[in-house]
């Protein structure tokens, strides 16, 4: 069996570059995709220690992540069509109109 | 809740509370029917519910000479927070049932004269319907001042006391669109309502002490328990309350309202500022005489205020020349008198003052109003001949705008167009100066005697007041009655109906005969007032002061004559003779000794330097820096953080992301605590 710790670092890693996809890239629709990543790193830890101590709640949390994950999806990509609509781009350093 | 003191014992005393309510029915309704009943009918409804105030007065005096036993009525819980219980319950006993008669007495008079006298001066003032609220006015004022004298406590005597000053400025201001510049009634108004302010702050004080330390304002509840207080309580009780003393019955410092108080009409004059309401203070100190017997300080603080008043004011009246103001000063010195008497704890001497004073300084004013009266008709008739219809000429009076009816330069020689006036006025000017038999020179001699066993010093004063009072009453009547007319209005002057003669011959009859009520020997004021007061010490009758004050008198008369009436002035710019002669002193007189200039420099200029000062460098900078400084403060912090504000998303994802490490990083460093 495959240590617990394997799926850990895995996890950490996918978190760690999803933060970084977030952080560096400007086309919304993959910083979205960073995003997913980010929650499915998470996913993967729930699981990991579900397994690990025999609980069935972190399988459990996985699920609703998942619902919620699909509802964000669904908001979030209504959003940058209709941003696009307005300014013909989905850059997110040209949607600075709040800058103080 | 105190037991209310038991009802009087004395008949009729339930009757009591009339006297406020009729003059307030009064009022009621010349207010709401007053404009459909006629001038006539306005004047006798306000007659007759001063009048039949009168009646019920006597009535109570009746049933107190049956039965002389003080006592009060109660009518109405008023008060009832915490300690404080005051009820509204009405004084019966002979000081306040003598108080009751001198005002509702004076006021029925004054009542039916000012009948004829507004009805005039509203014509000539052009408005004749303010004659109703005239009426409204003086009724208000006698069922106040009925209040004050009625009242079983401090707090409702406070409310009349309040209550006549309120009628005093509505009727001082009552033209208050007129006099010079046409603000200075509103002014004069103004003045006596914020100087009384003063007074009344220090009897406000004075009862705070009360009640702080008695826990009572009721009179009887004061007294009983004034020796179980320390005297310092006691000093400084009866040291506010002469400051509220002075303010009301304008005696130094705060007697400067009351000249300018002339501005009113005459009646108001003779009513308010002369007969009735400036004697409350005098009425104040006799009614608390337990507490002012308790204190010899406090007692020689109001005697040496009354002599100083009296004799300070007495050389003011000297060099005036108008014929109300000179009339004015003396009533101040007269209170001089009377609050000297109380002081002196002669509480008998400066009541019988006070009533044969109300008298005929009630007489003198109105006769002084007729006067006026006369000289306006006179002026008609020289100058228009317009009669009463000025309406069509605006203010300007065709011309002679400037020409004064009060100014006795403008008369003289009046004694032949106004006989009657002329008759009173004499009669009424001997007995203020104190001639024998007439009313004044009993009631004089008796404070002068008191004087002359309490201080020497005070008697002094006294007397050499007694003597300017003299002197300035026969200048007054020699410019005014004797010589020839000086201008043709006086030439002109014509005698007043007999709505205003009449009051002016049953006063003048007071003024005759007002001192029986308490002959040397007989004593009847004294052994009817010594039910309330207890008389420490009996005025004797004392010929040598008596025969002295008659001296000095008949001398005051005579310097009068000889400087005055020798050589009469024959034109209006003639200069007084004692101008030709000590010119500089007679033009201090005339301006007051600058009392006025001296208040405002002080006084008002010394506020309005406070008031600058507080306004510019405090205000404007102080404080408005501090509120300014908090704004200039956001602004400037809210322009150096506005460049956090990038507007790039991934900037601030960055910052979530920092600050959850940190967060993370102090966790895992300090250990997270176990659930």
């Amino acid at each position: 069996m495959i240590p617990a710790s394997y799926y850990l670092a895995l996890s950490a890693v996918m978190f760690v570059i999803g933060v970084l996809g977030v952080l560096i890239k400007r086309n919304a629709l993959v910083i979205f995709m960073s995003l997913e990543l980010m929650f499915n790193s998470a996913n993967l830890a729930f699981v990991t220690f579900a397994r690990l101590y025999g609980n069935l709640d972190g399988q459990l949390f996985v699920f609703f992540v998942m619902t919620v994950a699909a509802a964000e999806v669904a908001i979030g990509l209504a959003l940058m069509v209709e941003i696009f609509r307005t300014k013909h781009s989905i850059d997110t350093d040209q949607l600075n109109s709040l800058k103080g | 809740m105190f037991l209310l003191h038991e009802a009087s014992a004395a008949p009729n005393a339930g009757l009591v509370p009339w006297v406020v309510f009729l003059p307030v029915i009064g009022l009621l309704v010349n207010l709401l029917i007053g404009k459909f009943i006629g001038e006539v009918g306005v004047g006798i409804v306000a007659s007759l519910a001063s009048g039949l105030s009168f009646g019920v007065a006597v009535l109570l005096a009746l049933g107190l000479a049956a039965v002389p036993e003080p006592g009060s009525v109660p009518f109405l819980d008023w008060i009832a927070v915490g300690d404080l219980a005051a009820s509204w319950a009405f004084r019966v006993d002979t000081l306040s049932v003598t108080m009751m008669l001198v005002v509702a007495g004076v006021g029925t008079l004054i009542h039916i004269y000012a009948i004829g006298y507004m009805h005039q001066d509203t014509r000539h003032n052009e408005d004749p319907g303010r004659f109703r609220r005239f009426f409204v006015y003086l009724n208000l004022f006698i069922a106040a001042m009925m209040i004050l004298v009625s009242a079983d406590n401090y707090l409702m005597l406070f409310v009349g006391w309040e209550g006549v000053g309120l009628c005093s400025y509505l009727l001082i201001g009552f033209w208050f669109e007129k006099g010079a510049g046409g603000i200075a009634n509103a002014q004069a108004a103004k003045k006596a309502f914020v100087v009384n302010r003063v007074g009344d702050f220090g009897l406000l004080i004075a009862l705070f002490f009360m009640f702080w330390n008695f826990k009572s304002f009721q009179f009887d509840h004061v007294f009983e328990q004034v020796a179980e207080v320390s005297p310092w309580v006691i000093q400084v009780i009866t040291l506010f309350m002469l400051l509220g003393v002075t303010g009301k019955s304008a005696q130094i410092p705060l007697y400067v309202w009351l000249p300018d108080a002339m501005a009113g009409p005459t009646p108001v004059s003779a009513l308010i500022h002369a007969a009735t309401m400036v004697t409350a203070g005098v009425y104040l100190v006799a009614r608390s005489h337990v507490l002012y017997a308790a204190d010899p300080f406090a007692q020689s603080a109001v005697a040496w205020v009354g002599a100083l008043t009296a004799i300070f004011a007495a050389t003011i009246a000297v060099g005036q020349n108008d014929i109300k103001r000179v009339l004015a000063y003396s009533t101040i010195s007269q209170l001089g008198f009377m609050v000297a008497a109380v002081g002196m704890g002669a509480y008998v001497a400066g009541m019988f003052h006070l009533i044969t004073h109300a008298f005929f300084k009630a007489l003198l004013f109105l006769a002084a109003g007729s006067v006026i009266l006369g000289m306006e008709r006179g002026q008609e008739v020289a100058y228009g001949g317009h009669g009463h219809s000025k309406a069509d000429e605006g203010p300007g009076r065709s011309g002679h705008a400037d020409f004064d009816p009060q100014d006795m330069r403008n008369m003289g020689g009046l004694r032949a167009r106004m006989k009657t006036t002329f008759g009173v006025y004499v009669i009424g000017a001997l007995a203020l100066a104190g001639i024998a038999p007439l009313a004044g020179f009993f009631s004089k001699d008796e404070i002068l005697a008191a004087a002359s066993e309490f201080n020497p010093a005070i008697l002094v004063l006294l007397i050499a007041a007694a003597f300017l009072t003299a002197f300035y009453m026969w200048r007054q009547i020699t410019l005014v009655f004797l010589g020839t007319s000086r201008t043709r209005a006086a030439g002109a002057a014509v005698e007043s109906g007999p709505v205003i003669t009449l009051p002016l011959i049953i006063l003048a009859l007071l003024s005759v005969v007002g001192g029986a009520i308490n002959l040397p020997g007989v004593l009847t004021l004294e052994h009817w007032l010594e039910h309330t007061i207890e008389v420490t010490h009996t005025a004797a009758f004392n010929p040598l002061i008596a025969v002295t004050a008659l001296v000095v008198a008949l001398a005051g008369i005579g310097l009068a004559y000889l400087l005055y009436g020798r050589r009469p002035a024959t034109r209006p710019t003639d200069p007084d003779p004692l101008q030709t002669r000590w010119g500089g002193l007679f033009n201090l007189l005339t301006e007051a000794w600058k009392v006025d200039w001296f208040y405002n420099q002080v006084f008002v200029g010394g506020f309005k330097r406070l008031a600058g000062f507080l306004a510019q460098p405090v205000d404007q900078g102080v404080i408005d820096g501090v509120v300014n400084g908090f704004g200039v403060l956001a602004q400037a912090s809210a322009q150096w953080f506005r460049h956090v504000q990038t507007g790039f998303v991934r900037s601030y994802a960055l910052v979530v992301l920092l600050g959850v490490v940190a967060i993370l990083t102090y966790l895992v460093w300090v250990g997270v605590p176990l659930p």
